[in-house]
């Protein structure tokens, strides 16, 4: 049941077509919703993959001097690990749900330039497996590949044809290069989106919160990933050309990586973490039954963390020996951050006070979400007081917080989105039993792993050693962390049967299942080609609430 | 009823985040009476930057956990209390928002900021080195793949792997300045019950300091990835008494042994490759790429810490040093049995 | 401010479509996203340049093999002047005088490229300076190589665009595309002058 007065024709139900126009049609599709759907798959596979990595990691640290895989290998894998988690899981994920959502959210029928989507939907996709290729290809010089086992961060000198010999490296550059091109295409094609594709009646000031976010974390990527290209180029000058940007032989800075990188780095872990807000910011108040609290703060709190982040890279060098000047300044501008990022969950546990809230999968993953995000803001605090990252700064304690981040705040916001966004992509609801025994085990199991992890940090275990002595007082504390690893497997499991089980024979969801306000609700569930019959008129940032309650308007007030 | 499940669980949560902040300063007590200090635990510092550091760590932790019980407090009460009952269907009150709220909840968090760094810079000008003082104990470190050598200038002394240091009293102030520099790649220098970690950085030289008050042996390792080893290029820390330590030192001064016993051993490594790499004082072995042998029965491990200094390991390792530290730039010598057998006692005589 | 929602009012209607709901041209906002996105790319250049001054090992030295490239700038900025006057007329309706215009921002482009591949074989031939000489070597031949590149695809796109003009395709209601291809253009010549002034006149 729709709710707008004008039907939308409902569309005709597809006639049997033979597998192979199918796969033609998804291959050459220029369509915001198939493309989002095919980035989001990818991610997916790719988060299957590099969880893998990470559990063979964990099985050799369970116990100390353990030899289940030989170091040149935990090195590869960690490198892998790392890299494919950001780029080829964190990138996607974003650009998949701000390629599908945007356009319903604001009343457009595609992005600016389809084309383009679809040739950055394929850079990165052909970028992350040129990346894998090099399990395969990497082994150039005897005893020197396959894959890359410098760190995702991929520090210089150890990067130089002196200490990386063979082409592993080489993966790693060229990988993450094409696919950074493809990102760059997509955010210059989702802000162009947004800027001049709003719906009538859609100003500023009336667009989705999740639109705003995804606005601002373009444009941080358009200024920020650039920089990762330059400098991966100039890696690869020095490595082919001879040229001595990292040189430190010919008087280079070994240090000038580490600034170009972290300046594309840091800024890079708030476009992985502003899409989880802006899935939040959907999903809080639909099951909260209230709008958003305080929206013009959200939106300035926004765009000051997207200022703020260019400003605090060198909150990873803290230990490289800069200035006390330099390391006063860095820790000044991280705490600052703190400040804006605190404003928003303020704003989330605003929205669900007073409200009448629903514990439906989406809101159980959000409200974990904003428990756990607490604490890795805390930790995060914690590492930007210099002193304590000069103790703490690579070692287990990061490890533990950027992981609080990363599957606290940006996964369980994904899981959240799809269950969430599931019924309006596929028309079938994901089942709640199946959706509680996912939540439950893998969140158990998280907390199992990363809550322990912080100890080993404290008690002076670095990180990326592929073993470690015994009787250092992280034996136990590394076993119990390896455990929770295979909680969570098991919780995965039972995420992957929901989503294969409902895609066969989920219930039908219908265009509304969670009775919410934002206009991708106002379509069919899938919506047609076209999105939208006629394009809408809005004039609040909940126009179906409008359109549900004509006599109480949002309006009116806003 | 899911939003009491979900509070329950939330609360239990957060008991044990709640009681973590309170262990980990309690975990002072680990390690706290061996010889060696196994645990290289930041909580039970021996030095003045590692205590300067913990006692901030208190301010941060108590900020921190204070933040964590009100916001995850709020929210285990929203959960609760603002669950929807069953049957009730009706939308609450819609509300848009509060701009004095939102003033409050901007501005206490930048005064807790605010506090936050002025007590974090203070910390930063107290423990960033600048210039050594003249009492110090000066000590060059140069970090390679995968091992540490140890120079101490003024003392005409070099070792490898472990830092043997003079114990510093009220009394008699003895600070060590730490210069770290880099052959190869960054490594970076971390014993956390004597300091924070400063990284080796090639074509850089930096500046640290540690002031042990205790003796005893201290571990640390390098902390940051440094190639295939990163994982066994350890460091063992000897704080001695300042007797023992000149003691130790002139030890150290003393040219290396020359046992007419083990001559065979000294003529097979004077022909072999080993010249190349190491460094022993009364041969014609000048290399600088390995550590300095000429005092190597000194050292309690070899290989970094990838093993102890017996007799039997320090042969196999000669014989392949792969077998203990998979990767390491050393090569197997390919010496037979016999060239072996001398070679190592002549090792064992280097006192 | 918030909504009463015990009483039920009576429901009135919605405020009006807005009369006029113009957002700006996507092309515009895409080209302006394009040259973000760029700048941010040369800027790391520019910094690793300005960062390695004076720190080369050994020579040869910016001050000794550099001259100032005072031809082939001013062929390059006046190509941008060239161009505002091709859209002016292909905005009036007049292909001739478009191509008038347009053939000569295409041709002062080339020279400048023509130049500094005079102003390279000196450096290289002449003074030994490559790539993987010294540090200098090293940022200038990035920098002004990246740069000189971004020419040469502005250049091949002027030339499409170009035949598009000779063969009839184009007309007046083209001059909004080619004017965000101007755009691209300018950023180039924009970026030139950073360059000259970095390494021309700061650096030597």
């Amino acid at each position: 049941m729709t709710v707008l007065d004008e039907g939308i024709a409902r569309p005709r139900p597809a006639e049997r077509v033979s597998a192979w126009v199918t796969v033609h049609d998804w291959a050459t599709t220029v369509d915001h919703k198939k493309l989002g759907v095919m980035y989001i798959s990818s991610a997916l596979v790719f988060f299957l993959i590099a969880g893998l990595e990470a559990s063979l990691m964990r099985i050799q640290l369970a116990v100390p001097n353990n030899d289940f895989l030989p170091p040149t290998t935990f090195n590869r894998l960690f490198t892998m690990h790392g890299t494919t988690m950001v780029f080829l899981v964190g990138m996607p994920m974003f650009f998949g749900f701000a390629n599908y959502l945007t356009p319903l959210m604001i009343g457009a029928r595609d992005l600016a330039f389809p084309r383009l989507n679809s040739f950055g939907f394929w850079l990165f996709l052909f970028g992350g497996l040129l990346l894998y290729f090099s399990f395969l290809g990497g082994a150039g010089l005897y005893g020197a590949g396959t894959a890359p086992d410098v760190g995702w961060f991929a520090y210089s000198p150890l990067t130089g044809r002196a200490f990386s010999r063979g082409n592993s490296t080489d993966y790693w550059i060229l990988g993450i290069l094409v696919s950074g091109l493809g990102s760059t295409a997509t955010a210059l094609n989702i802000a162009t989106t947004i800027i001049t594709m709003r719906c009538p009646g859609m100003t500023w000031g009336k667009m989705p919160l999740f639109v705003w976010l995804m606005l601002v974390n373009c444009l941080l990527t358009l200024i920020i990933l650039t920089p990762l290209t330059a400098a991966q180029v100039m890696l690869l000058f020095d490595r082919f050309l001879g040229a001595h940007f990292f040189d430190t032989q010919a008087g280079g800075s070994a240090v000038l990586w580490q600034h170009f990188f972290w300046f594309f780095g840091h800024p890079e872990v708030y476009v992985l973490i502003l899409p989880a807000f802006a899935i939040a910011n959907e999903i809080v108040p639909v099951f909260s039954r209230k709008p958003l609290f305080g929206y013009p703060f959200m939106v300035g709190a926004t765009v000051m963390i997207g200022f703020i982040s260019m400003s605090v890279w060198a909150h990873h060098m803290f230990v490289v020996g800069l200035s006390a000047a330099a390391n006063t300044f860095f820790t000044a501008s991280t705490m600052a951050i703190a400040v804006p990022t605190g404003i928003k969950i303020f704003n989330w546990l605003g929205t669900m006070y007073g409200g009448k809230i629903r514990f439906k999968m989406p809101m159980l993953w959000c409200t974990a979400f904003l428990f756990s995000f607490v604490i890795a803001g805390l930790t995060g605090v914690m590492l930007a007081v210099v002193p304590w990252d000069w103790q703490l700064s690579d070692s287990y304690f990061v490890v533990a917080h950027f992981h609080f981040v990363l599957i606290g705040g940006l996964l369980f916001n994904i899981f959240a989105a799809i269950y969430y966004w599931f019924p309006k992509v596929t028309g079938r609801m994901l089942d709640e039993k199946l959706g509680r025994l996912h939540f439950w085990i893998f969140t158990i199991g998280f907390y199992l792993t990363f809550t322990t992890m912080h100890f080993p940090g404290l008690l002076g275990m670095p990180r990326r050693i592929y073993t470690y002595e015994a009787g250092r007082g992280w034996d136990t504390l590394n076993l119990i962390t390896t455990l929770g690893v295979a909680v969570q497997a098991i919780g995965l499991l039972f995420f992957l049967w929901n989503v294969g089980r409902s895609l066969l024979r989920g219930d039908p969801a219908g265009d509304d299942p969670w009775d919410a306000w934002t206009l991708e609700w106002s379509t069919t569930s899938p919506p047609p080609d076209y999105n939208f019959e006629t394009v809408p008129v809005v004039h609040s940032r909940r126009p179906l609430w409008d359109l549900k309650h004509p006599e109480d308007p949002d309006w009116k007030y806003e | 009823m899911q939003g009491r499940q979900v509070a329950r669980a939330r609360v239990t949560g957060a008991i044990a985040a709640a009681f973590a902040i309170v262990a980990v300063p309690a975990m002072s007590a680990f390690g706290a009476d061996d010889a060696v200090r196994a645990v290289p635990n930041m909580f039970a510092p021996v030095s003045t930057p590692a205590n300067t550091i913990r006692e901030l760590s208190f301010l941060v932790l108590g900020i921190s956990a204070g933040i964590f019980v009100v916001v995850s407090g709020v929210l285990f009460w929203c959960v609760y209390r603002y669950r929807q009952q069953p049957g009730d269907d009706r939308e609450p009150p819609q509300v848009y928002g509060s701009n004095p709220i939102e003033w409050a909840w901007t501005i206490v968090p930048v005064l807790i900021v605010l506090i936050l760094f002025l007590a974090t810079a203070r910390t930063i000008n107290e423990l960033q080195a600048s210039e050594v003082p003249p009492n110090a104990l000066k000590v060059t470190i140069v970090g390679h793949q995968w091992w540490w050598e140890i120079r101490y200038p003024d003392l005409g002394v070099v070792t490898a792997n472990e830092l043997h240091l003079p114990v510093s009293s009220a009394d008699t102030k003895r600070p060590t300045y730490l210069t770290l520099e880099s052959q190869d790649v960054i490594h970076s220098f971390w014993i956390p019950q004597l300091a924070g970690k400063t990284d080796v950085v090639p074509n850089r030289r930096n500046l640290m300091w540690v002031e042990p008050t205790e003796t005893g042996t201290f571990l640390g390792q390098c902390a940051e990835y440094c190639g295939t080893q990163h994982a066994k290029m350890l460091l063992r820390v000897m704080v001695h008494e300042p007797a023992d330590f000149e003691r130790w030192a002139a030890t150290q001064r003393k040219p290396a042994t020359t046992d007419t016993a083990v001559a065979e051993g000294r003529a097979i490594f004077q022909s072999t490759a080993c010249i190349n790499c190491h460094t022993l004082d009364g041969t014609n072995a000048d290399g600088r790429f390995g550590p300095d042998l000429s005092h190597l029965m000194s050292r309690t491990t070899i290989g970094a810490g990838a093993a102890t200094n017996t007799r039997d390991n320090l042969r196999a390792w000669v014989d392949d040093p792969h077998q203990f530290k998979p990767g390491v730039l050393m090569p197997a010598m390919k010496l037979d049995t016999p060239e072996l057998d001398k070679l190592t006692a002549f090792l064992l005589s280097l006192e | 401010m918030s909504a009463a929602s015990g009483s039920i009012a009576a429901p009135s209607a919605p405020p009006p479509a807005p009369a006029s709901w113009n957002l700006p041209d996507k092309g515009r906002v895409g080209m302006a996203c394009l040259i973000l996105t760029e700048s941010s790319f040369f800027a790391i250049f520019v910094v690793a340049y300005l960062f390695y001054i004076g720190k080369s090992l050994h020579g040869p030295y910016p001050a000794e093999v550099l001259d100032l490239p005072i031809l082939s700038s001013i062929c390059l900025l006046s190509s941008s002047v060239t161009i505002v006057f091709a859209i002016r007329a292909l905005r009036a309706g007049s292909t001739a005088g478009f191509v008038a215009w347009w053939l000569p921002t295409i041709l002062l482009g080339l020279a400048f490229l023509i130049l500094t591949g005079v102003e390279w074989y000196g450096l290289i031939v002449g003074h030994g300076l490559w790539v993987d000489t010294n540090l200098f070597g090293t940022t200038f031949y990035s920098l002004v190589g990246f740069h000189a590149f971004h020419v040469f695809v502005g250049l091949s796109l002027l030339t499409l665009v170009l035949v598009f003009g000779l063969t009839g395709h184009l007309r007046a209601e083209h001059a909004e595309r080619t004017e965000v291809l101007s755009w691209y253009w300018h950023f180039v010549d924009t970026v030139w002058i950073v360059v000259f002034t970095v390494v021309y006149v700061v650096g030597r």
